[in-house]
């Protein structure tokens, strides 16, 4: 393994209480340079308080913590201009056009005007600028505060669930866009509850319950480990039950009337079995997914 | 309000964080924030002048009451009065004429008339009523005055007719002498305990404060900038009212030490400052932050001699005033601005606006948060 110096996040058996509530009840994890890290749980997991604490905004109450080598508490004014956060809420001066908040945001950086318009063009708000914050759609102003988080061209940057309230087009927007950001060289840490949005963009996911991380890993290879059968359904009325069942004696067979579901860990038989059949209309093969190893995590009982 | 720092540990700085830049940004979307803000406009700047203008010619006419008379039969004196000075008797009485006595003095009963006046030979009879005694001082300082010029001439003397009215009102301050501090003073208030507290509770609440924490930049510097964008709005809302005032409409003499009222206007809005502060160190939503200013402002304002003026305001109200630091910073412009008393007379409003504002500003820093959680 080549040698290398710290790594960007480095987490100790980190711990936060608020009175009696145990929020993170000891978390240990490691951010390597450049690797795009997300943070997944259901509400209330402690996602937003172990953010808070790489931050910075709050003091651990135990465990070791350094970003970029630095411990982040307390408020550290070398490490601030080295990272950049996004805020769960868009976060911005009251009545001022986008142009005049990313100045603003930029002058507190010693940034020049002239890098802050162009950062407002790499976010696609050029022809927003003169719009007032409080006007802009909920992914024009996402990616302004993207924008923010960003004007002072930082090592590091935390977002907490950037894509929160936006329509499915708006969502893939700012997916590229956060790649790019994670392309030109920076490290990103970011919390969601989207399995989607965790499983293409994460290179790590860590999913947290009750103040713990529960598994750490590549979606993809958290989704192999999670070892689920494979669903494959076909229109209703091509094929028997019982004929689906013949092909692969261990599947789960069922058929609503819509569609005929065969669950099986042994797809390719099943899928070579129903194309002798000429019985592949509608076709569909749904393997498992990052939301499948989620709610086998957490569970599937809902939480307010 | 530089102690708000310690509320940061000390920690080394380079330098760009001491230079004008982010204070001049900070200060610039401030003042943006505010001039777009067209109630936070009207309320602070455009009410207090819509106020004064409307009491001020409200009281302005009640200020200097032109009597009415009803001259039954033929009152010599007075037609002599006024044919010497043209003008100038008809600044303070209007002279209607009348045939019958029993209906002009009921005229006079009722309060529709001031006065009824007869000749009788050599002898003026000047009825009057005593339900308003200021109008009754007045015409019987008016008609005596008439008497004895009369007199004067009728011995022989040379004294032309003249009446000197001011005599009968001058003791007092003129209403635009209280109103006009009155109402700057609760405008002064408002917009200093409103504009700390709802900038504190609502940039809590969307999270800027947060986002600002995360900026290598001082607390001191947001801090300075949201002091200086409201000390220039009191600076202004000082100059709209002094350039209203001194219209000669409303009449205001500015007093040879006025310019003492631009120290008081900046230790009053920074005292008004700390109120709002503490008030948003606590309130958690910015409908709470309003109605506990409100709750402060508004009575102080009754209280503190801004809406009552002190002098004529029941000796409760003077007692009880004194716990307010409203009627400092009014009385400390009254002072200076309409009493004509010396510069010095500010000093002790400034004091005590100034140890409110640093015991205040203490308090606020220890029960300060970041984060409504």
């Amino acid at each position: 393994m080549v040698t290398r110096v710290a790594a960007t996040i480095s987490v100790q058996n980190l711990r936060k209480s608020y009175g009696s509530m145990v929020a993170v009840a000891g978390v240990s994890f490691e951010v390597e340079q450049g690797e795009f890290f997300g943070i997944l749980g259901p509400n209330g997991a402690g996602k937003t308080t172990t953010l808070e604490m790489l931050e910075g905004l709050r003091k651990p109450d135990d465990g070791q913590l350094t970003v970029l080598g630095l411990p982040p508490w307390p408020r550290n004014p070398a490490l601030l201009p080295r990272i950049g956060v996004q805020l769960q809420s868009t976060s911005f001066f009251e009545r001022l056009t986008a142009r005049e908040q990313i100045r603003t945001f930029a002058s507190l950086y010693g940034i020049s005007t002239r890098r802050a318009d162009e950062m407002l063009g790499v976010v696609g708000l050029d022809d927003q600028a003169e719009k007032k914050a409080e006007q802009l759609s909920g992914g024009q102003s996402q990616r302004l505060s993207i924008a923010c988080a960003l004007v002072h061209d930082p090592e590091l940057v935390f977002m907490d669930e950037p894509t929160g309230a936006l329509d499915p087009q708006a969502r893939r927007n700012l997916w590229d866009l956060l790649r790019q950001i994670n392309a030109d060289g920076r490290t990103v840490v970011l919390t969601t509850h989207h399995m989607d949005e965790a499983e293409t963009l994460c290179d790590r996911v860590a999913i947290m319950d009750h103040g713990e991380i529960l598994q750490l890993g590549a979606p993809a290879a958290l989704v192999r480990e999670l070892d689920t059968p494979v669903r494959i359904s076909i229109e209703s009325g091509q094929l028997t039950a019982a004929s689906a069942q013949a092909l692969s004696p261990v599947a789960e067979v069922g058929d609503d009337g819509v569609s005929l579901t065969i669950a099986t860990r042994d797809p390719a038989t099943v899928l070579a079995g129903l194309a002798d059949h000429r019985a592949l209309a509608g076709l569909r093969v749904q393997g498992a997914n990052l939301e499948d190893v989620f709610l086998t995590l957490t569970g599937r009982e809902y939480r307010a | 309000m530089t102690a708000t720092t310690t509320s940061v540990p000390a920690t080394t700085t380079s330098g760009s964080q001491h230079s004008l830049g982010p204070l001049r940004s900070l200060s610039r979307a401030m003042y943006l924030g505010f001039v777009r803000d067209r109630p936070a406009l009207f309320f602070s700047l455009l009410m207090p002048i819509l106020f004064l203008l409307l009491f001020g010619s409200i009281y302005k006419s009640s200020s200097a009451p032109r009597l009415t008379v009803v001259e039954v039969g033929q009152v010599s004196l007075l037609n002599q009065a006024q044919t010497a000075a043209p003008g100038q008797l008809g600044k303070v009485l209007k002279v209607t004429h009348s045939t019958d006595l029993a209906a002009a003095l009921e005229s006079v009963r009722k309060g529709t008339n001031d006065a009824v006046v007869q000749q009788l030979g050599h002898t003026v009879v000047v009825h009057y009523s005593i339900a308003d005694q200021t109008a009754a001082g007045i015409v019987q300082a008016v008609f005596s005055s008439i008497v004895q010029q009369a007199d004067a001439v009728a011995a022989g003397s040379k004294a032309a007719y003249q009446l000197t009215t001011q005599q009968v009102e001058d003791k007092s301050l003129k209403p635009i002498q209280y109103l006009a501090p009155g109402l700057l003073g609760w405008a002064i208030a408002s917009g200093g305990a409103f504009g700390a507290s709802i900038t504190l509770v609502s940039w809590r609440q969307n999270k800027l404060l947060r986002r600002l924490r995360l900026a290598p930049i001082n607390v001191g510097t947001v801090v300075l900038a949201r002091v200086g964008v409201s000390l220039g709005v009191a600076i202004v809302q000082l100059a709209a009212f002094l350039a209203i005032a001194t219209l000669p409409y409303f009449g205001l003499k500015l007093s040879a030490s006025w310019w003492m009222a631009i120290p008081v206007v900046i230790c009053g809005t920074l005292a008004f400052m700390a109120i709002g502060l503490l008030v948003g160190s606590f309130a958690k939503t910015q409908q709470a932050a309003t109605a506990v200013a409100n709750a402060i402002i508004l009575p102080m304002a009754f209280l503190g001699g801004a809406f009552i003026p002190l002098d004529y305001a029941p000796a409760w109200i003077r007692d009880v005033s004194y716990a307010m630091p409203l009627r400092y910073l009014v009385v400390g412009m009254q002072n200076v601005m309409a009493r004509g008393e010396g510069p010095a007379s500010a000093l002790p409003a400034i004091g005590i606006l100034l140890g409110l504002a640093a015991v205040l500003t203490v308090i606020s820093v220890r029960v300060f948060r970041w984060d409504a959680v």
